[in-house]
C-alpha cells in the first residue's frame, strides 16, 4: 500500500500542476473538519438531550398549545400541546439512524457489485452497469412514493430500506471506476502471479486501497438517504409513531404552522436539518479531496 | 468520433429499458404488497356508490380494464398495452376524470417550472463558477465559494420552508398557495395571465434557483481550475490573446462539457425535489396532484403520475445523451 501511495505521489507531482501540489503539501482538509464537528455536534445533542429533557414533553396535552418560546418551553409549544424543543431532542437520532442504514445498505451493496464487476468484468459487469444507469436516471422519489403508497411504512426501519433501493447505484459506480484503475497496478499482477484467487485479490488486495472512496461513498448515501426519506415524510408516507425531524417538518406543515406565524415549530428542524445536510456535504467533499489528490490540486489551483 | 450507430442504438435501448422497469415495477408492487391495494380501490369506489352515479359500471369497467380474473402473465401484457395508450384508467378521488388527464393538466406548470430554473440555474452557475475560478475575477467573485457550498447542500424543500415564511407570511408579497386562485385566472396568453403565472411561480422557481445554481457553480469551478491548468492555455495567454477571449473560448468552452454529463445524471433529482416544492406552495404541477394522489389514495393517478415523470426524464436525459457527441467530438463512444 506504500508503494502505491509513493506511486500515486509521485504522478502527481510529475504532472503540470506539480509545482503547485508540492508547495502546499501539508493540505489542512478544511472541509471535513468543519463537517465533522457540524454532524458531530448534533450527535451529542441527540444523545445526550434526550436524557436532559427527558420524555414528559412528547405527552399529547401536555401542555397548553401554541404557546411561543418561554421559560418552560424553550422552543415553544405544537399545536397539539407537545414541547418543541424535546420533540427536536428525541427526532435527531432517529433521523440519523434512516440515513446511516439506507447510506450503509446502499454503499455495502455498491462496494461488493463496484468491486466484483470492476475486478470480473464480463457480462455480469454489462447487467450491473446498465441496472446503475437505469435507476441512476429514474427520479428516485417517484419510485419511492409508489412503493410508500402500497407498503404503508410503519418504522423508520422499513423506510430506510425502501430508501437504499435508490443509493447503491453512485456506490457501484465509483467503487467500479476505481477497481479498473486499480486492477492494472503491480502489486495486483504480483498477486495473480502468486496464485491467489480472483475473490481473494478483490477483497484483500483492492478493498484496502478503495477505502476512502468507500467512505466518501458511505457519507454521500447517508445524505442522500436523510434527503429521500425527509421527502418522503413531508408527502406523508413515512412512520408516524417514532419522532423525526421529517415528521416534525410534515406535522408543522401540514397544521398550518407557517402561514400561522409558529416559526419555533418549524424553523428549529428546518435549522437542524441545514446543519445535518450542510456538515454531510463538507465530510464527503473532505473525504473526496482525500481520496482524489487531482481534487486536491484543484481546490489549491483555485484559491491562490 | 461523434454519433455512431452502435451509440445510438444502446442509448436507444436504455431508454426503452428505463421504461420497461419504471412500467414493470408499477405493475408489481401494487399486485405485492400487503393488503391487496385492488381490493381497497374497488372498496373505496363501491363506498363512494351512494355519492357516485353508476358505481356498479364502474367497478364493472375496472375488472374489465385490470382484467382481475385473467392469469397474472395477461394481465402484465394487457397492462404494457394500456401503457402505450397512456391509459391509466379513472382517478379514484376526481371521478370521472381520467388519470392521464389530471396528469396533463399538472404537465405544462411542471415542466415550464422546470425548463424555466434548469436552464437560468445552469447558465448562471456554470459562469459563476467559471468566474469564481477565473485568477482576475474580482475578490468578492472568489470568496462567493462558501456561499454556494452552503446553498448547495441544503435541499430545496427546506429553503422552500424559509421563502415562504418570509415572502409569503411575514412581508405577504406572494401568495402562500396557488391552485385555489389560479383556476380563476383567465385562460390563454393574455397579459393578466402571464403575470399571474409569474406571481404564482416565483417562489417554487426561486427555492430551486437558489440550491441549483450553488451545485452547478460548485462543480464548473472545479473543472475550470483543471481546464486553467492546461499547458495550451498558457499557449494562448502568451500569444498575447484577449483575456475575455481565453476565458471564454479557451476556459469555458471545455469546461462546460463534464458539467453537460452532470446535467443528464442530476436531471432524476431536479425532479424529485421539485415534486416536493410543488407540495410545499400548492403549486399547481404534477407534484402537487402526486402529492394530492397520495393523501386520497388515488393509486391511478400516483401511477400515472410516476410513469409520466420517469419517461419525461428519460426523454431528456438521451436528448442530452445524443447531443453530447455534437458538443464534445474528442469523446469516444467505443466499449470501456
Amino acid at each position: 500500500m506504500a508503494g502505491l501511495a509513493e506511486q500515486v505521489l509521485t504522478q502527481v507531482r510529475t504532472l503540470p500542476g506539480g509545482r503547485l501540489a508540492r508547495r502546499t503539501a501539508r493540505v489542512r482538509n478544511g472541509p471535513l473538519v468543519v463537517g465533522v464537528l457540524l454532524v458531530g455536534a448534533l450527535v451529542v445533542l441527540g444523545l445526550a438531550g434526550p436524557l436532559v429533557v427527558g420524555t414528559a414533553g412528547l405527552q399529547l396535552g401536555g401542555a397548553e398549545f401554541r404557546v411561543p418560546p418561554s421559560a418552560a418551553h424553550p422552543l415553544g409549544t405544537d399545536t397539539t400541546g407537545r414541547d418543541v424543543l424535546t420533540f427536536l431532542l428525541h427526532a435527531i437520532i432517529p433521523s440519523l439512524v434512516i440515513g446511516l442504514i439506507a447510506g450503509g445498505a446502499g454503499t455495502l451493496t455498491g462496494t461488493a457489485l463496484g468491486l466484483l464487476t470492476g475486478y470480473l468484468r464480463g457480462p455480469v459487469d454489462t447487467v450491473v452497469r446498465t441496472a446503475a444507469d437505469i435507476a441512476m436516471t429514474i427520479p428516485s422519489l417517484a419510485v419511492l412514493v409508489v412503493i410508500s403508497a402500497f407498503v404503508r411504512t410503519t418504522s423508520i426501519e422499513l423506510m430506510a430500506l425502501i430508501v437504499a433501493l435508490f443509493s447503491w447505484p453512485y456506490p457501484t459506480r465509483a467503487i467500479r471506476a476505481q477497481t479498473l484503475a486499480l486492477r492494472e497496478q503491480v502489486f495486483v499482477q504480483l498477486a495473480k502471479l502468486s496464485g491467489r484467487s480472483e475473490v481473494a485479490i478483490a477483497f484483500l488486495e483492492l478493498l484496502p486501497n478503495l477505502l476512502p472512496y468507500i467512505m466518501a461513498g458511505f457519507v454521500g448515501a447517508v445524505n442522500g438517504g436523510i434527503l429521500a426519506s425527509v421527502g418522503l415524510q413531508l408527502l406523508g408516507l413515512g412512520p408516524r409513531h417514532v419522532p423525526t425531524l421529517g415528521l416534525m417538518l410534515e406535522e408543522a406543515f401540514n397544521a398550518g404552522a407557517l402561514i400561522r406565524g409558529l416559526w419555533w415549530w418549524w424553523a428549529p428542524p428546518t435549522v437542524v436539518l441545514a446543519v445535518l445536510f450542510l456538515g454531510l456535504f463538507l465530510i464527503s467533499m473532505g473525504l473526496d479531496e482525500i481520496a482524489n489528490p487531482r481534487l486536491r490540486r484543484q481546490r489549491i489551483g483555485g484559491a491562490p | 468520433m461523434g454519433l455512431t450507430p452502435g451509440y445510438i442504438a444502446r442509448r436507444l435501448l436504455l431508454y426503452v429499458l428505463i421504461i420497461w422497469v419504471t412500467a414493470s415495477l408499477n405493475f408489481i408492487i401494487p399486485r405485492f404488497a400487503p393488503g391487496d391495494p385492488m381490493a381497497t380501490m374497488i372498496g373505496r369506489m363501491e363506498q363512494q356508490g351512494a355519492r357516485v352515479e353508476n358505481s356498479a359500471a364502474i367497478i364493472a369497467e375496472y375488472r374489465r380494464m385490470f382484467g382481475l380474473d385473467d392469469p397474472l402473465w395477461l394481465q402484465y401484457v394487457k397492462y404494457l398495452g394500456n401503457l402505450l395508450r397512456l391509459e391509466f384508467g379513472y382517478s379514484i378521488a376526481n371521478f370521472p376524470a381520467r388519470a392521464m388527464t389530471i396528469v396533463a393538466r399538472g404537465l405544462p406548470w411542471t415542466i415550464g417550472l422546470l425548463t424555466f430554473t434548469t436552464v437560468l440555474s445552469f447558465v448562471l452557475g456554470v459562469v459563476l463558477g467559471a468566474l469564481m475560478a477565473w485568477p482576475r475575477s474580482p475578490g468578492v467573485v472568489r470568496r462567493l465559494v462558501p456561499v454556494a457550498m452552503v446553498l448547495a447542500a441544503i435541499p430545496y424543500y427546506l429553503k422552500a420552508l424559509i421563502l415562504l415564511y418570509f415572502f409569503a407570511f411575514t412581508w405577504a408579497i406572494f401568495p402562500s398557495f396557488g391552485t385555489e386562485q389560479i383556476g380563476r385566472v383567465a385562460r390563454g396568453f393574455t397579459l393578466e395571465r402571464i403575470g399571474e403565472v409569474i406571481y404564482y411561480s416565483t417562489l417554487p422557481a426561486l427555492s430551486i434557483l437558489l440550491s441549483s445554481v450553488g451545485g452547478w457553480a460548485l462543480g464548473m469551478r472545479g473543472m475550470m481550475v483543471t481546464t486553467l491548468g492546461q499547458d495550451y492555455l498558457m499557449l494562448a495567454e502568451a500569444k498575447g490573446l484577449h483575456p475575455a477571449r481565453v476565458f471564454v473560448w479557451y476556459g469555458m468552452r471545455n469546461a462546460i462539457l463534464p458539467q453537460v454529463t452532470s446535467l443528464a445524471i442530476a436531471l432524476g433529482h431536479i425532479v424529485s425535489g421539485a415534486v416536493i416544492v410543488e407540495l410545499l406552495f400548492s403549486y399547481p404541477g404534477v407534484g402537487y396532484r402526486l402529492y394530492q394522489a397520495i393523501t386520497s389514495n388515488d393509486y391511478p393517478v400516483i401511477q400515472a403520475v410516476t410513469f409520466i415523470l420517469v419517461v419525461s426524464v428519460a426523454t431528456a436525459v438521451l436528448l442530452i445523451d445524443l447531443l453530447y457527441p455534437r458538443l464534445d467530438p474528442r469523446i469516444s463512444y467505443a466499449r470501456r
